[in-house]
């Protein structure tokens, strides 16, 4: 079950990681916005995990170098204009690759049936950021365009072929680099240039290589549940 | 429909301001004693528009800052399934302080004036927000005490005089009310779970019991706003009423959930058919109001950097609408502000 446990652990990191917005969003709409996309995708971990085991067990009680999630999802939020990169970038993938699932019929069909439609809801949220901040003030410009060059280096880890995952990655890549393209464009930013993986970049969180950040969220996330073993909550 | 308009009024030119006045008073007085709903475009009187502003004001403002203890939790929830509610949970809170700052607009004020009021210290927002949340059991207390507070509170606002108000009030009780009952199955988990999750249980209890009893508001021969928040039917029972209401419905899910109260003196009163209870500590309660609770300056302080961190991102979401607007040649019909796009 590589696959369910890859697609489950990006969508749980990424939910845990717009959780960390509440309470501190720009605009009270967007923390209704963060929360509720933190929402769906955590609403598809659980069901990506429970493919696989227990989903607590799974979420609480792995280790970092046992997560399979793409390093992309575990960025730290930065500033909003970094969220909204990591979102656009990962969002576009997600509804691409989750199109191609549902349309097919491997055991995640029904599941990305259901999801595909949340994630075209995140897709045009971050979409309408990215042109909003590229195409806003000098400022939002600037630091939209530097939260898409820094996290552009995660960004090939995506389009890797994952282990049980039967979809076209070749044109998956495409589609994804033509829709990012697209929107970089239309709001008046240049699409980064760089490796967007290799060997001194990233690309291993499949492998459960991932950055440092990643294990001080684990740290976090599981510290309550791993203090109580074996009770119930 | 029922006060006079404001514009019917002003058509009225026979007669004094006086008389004109007198005629504006006693329809709004007539309106409120048939339990006629005042709408937007009524006419009020000047200090009924304004204690509502104050409380409205400070309803939404309860909302949001009461997301940070809350959210507190988010990251550290110790199942999934939790996490999910308290993200959920969050989630609606924020949506409450939205309906009501809208509710509130109606009256001529803005989001914006209200947020900055807040921000300057001259809005409060509900006392029991500046205490801290230590374990997760807090999460459960909040939402079983706080929340069941803050129901008994409300429930009679749905049938407050000013319309908006009362309709905005119906949408939020039905979902305090669901908060209330998963805070409560957080708790009974805790509470019939290891020796160390029942003891976290009665300690977040313990410390939130007496602060959720402030939430009703000072003693009747104290409360500034009472007398006239009732005439007007803004406020339709006395803080001491609602409080003693509070405590008769907690003492038996207190035993249901195998938990005390910390409350040496709670005992039921044969003769009165009510609970008798022990005394509050109004000190405590003013210091807290006074801004010298536990968590007062980080509260604010938290709500007053994500509202200066996110200048430049509300900045650039008008200069796109404007941009937009004036390219596709529609500049002040279609331009938006963002919080409706987002």
């Amino acid at each position: 079950m590589t696959a369910a446990l890859a697609l489950g652990d990006d969508a749980l990191v990424l939910s845990h990681r717009l959780g960390e917005w509440a309470g501190h969003a720009p605009v009270l709409e967007e923390e209704v916005a963060l929360a509720n996309i933190a929402l769906d995708l955590l609403g598809q971990a659980r069901m990506l995990l429970s493919f696989v085991g227990d989903e607590d067990q799974l979420a609480y009680l792995r280790e970092e170098r046992a997560f399979r999630n793409v390093q992309l999802v575990e960025q730290p939020n930065g500033d909003f204009a970094h969220t909204i990169a990591r979102q656009l970038y990962f969002s576009v993938h997600q509804h691409l690759l989750y199109e191609q699932l549902a349309a097919g019929e491997s055991e995640f069909a029904d599941l990305a049936a259901k999801a595909v439609k949340e994630v075209a809801y995140h897709r045009d949220h971050a979409e309408q950021w990215v042109l909003r901040l590229g195409d806003g003030t000098a400022e939002s410009h600037e630091r939209m365009q530097r939260a898409l060059d820094a996290l552009w280096r995660f960004t090939g880890e995506l389009s890797e072929p994952v282990e049980g995952l039967d979809v076209d990655q070749q044109s998956l890549r495409d589609s994804w680099l033509t829709a990012v393209a697209s929107v970089v464009e239309r709001a008046t930013l240049t699409l980064p240039s760089g490796p967007q993986s290799g060997a001194w970049t990233a690309g291993a969180g499949r492998q459960g290589v991932h950055t440092e950040p990643f294990g001080r969220m684990l740290a976090e996330m599981q510290h309550l549940h791993r203090s109580h073993p074996g009770a119930s909550w | 429909m029922a006060a006079v308009t404001a514009d019917q009024t002003t058509q009225r030119t026979a007669g004094t301001a006086d008389s004109v006045d007198a005629a504006r008073t006693a329809a709004f007085d007539a309106a409120v004693a048939a339990d006629d709903r005042i709408e937007p475009r009524d006419w009020m009187p000047d200090a009924y528009r304004a204690t509502l502003i104050r409380q409205m004001a400070q309803h939404a403002h309860s909302e949001i800052i009461g997301m940070q203890p809350e959210a507190n939790w988010i990251t550290r929830a110790p199942s999934l399934r939790r996490k999910a509610i308290l993200m959920a949970k969050v989630q609606d809170e924020a949506g409450h302080g939205l309906y009501l700052y809208s509710a509130a607009e109606t009256l001529g004020t803005s989001r914006e004036e209200m947020l900055d009021k807040l921000h300057a210290g001259r809005q409060r927002y509900s006392s029991i927000f500046n205490y801290p949340t230590l374990t997760w059991a807090d999460v459960g207390a909040i939402g079983w005490l706080v929340d069941g507070a803050a129901i008994t509170n409300q429930v009679p606002l749905c049938r407050c005089s000013y319309g908006p108000y009362a309709r905005a009030m119906v949408r939020i009780c039905k979902e305090e009310s669901f908060h209330q009952r998963q805070g409560y199955e957080l708790l009974l988990a805790l509470s019939r779970g290891t020796p160390a999750q029942n003891e976290m249980a009665q300690d977040a209890v313990n410390r939130w019991w007496w602060p959720s009893l402030m939430m009703f508001g000072p003693p009747d021969d104290a409360s500034a706003h009472s007398a006239q928040s009732m005439a007007w039917k803004i406020k339709r029972h006395s803080n001491d009423e609602l409080r003693r209401r509070f405590v008769d419905i907690c003492v038996p899910q207190a035993e249901a959930l195998g938990l005390t109260l910390p409350d040496p003196d709670i005992r039921w009163n044969e003769e009165l058919g009510q609970h008798d209870y022990g005394a509050i500590d109004w000190t405590e309660f003013q210091e807290v109001l006074k801004g010298n609770g536990p968590c007062n300056e980080q509260r604010l302080d938290q709500r007053r950097t994500a509202h200066e961190e996110g200048a430049w991102v509300r900045e650039a979401a008008a200069a796109y609408a404007d941009k937009h607007a004036a390219r596709t040649g529609t500049a002040g019909t279609t331009a938006q502000p963002v919080e409706a796009t987002a």
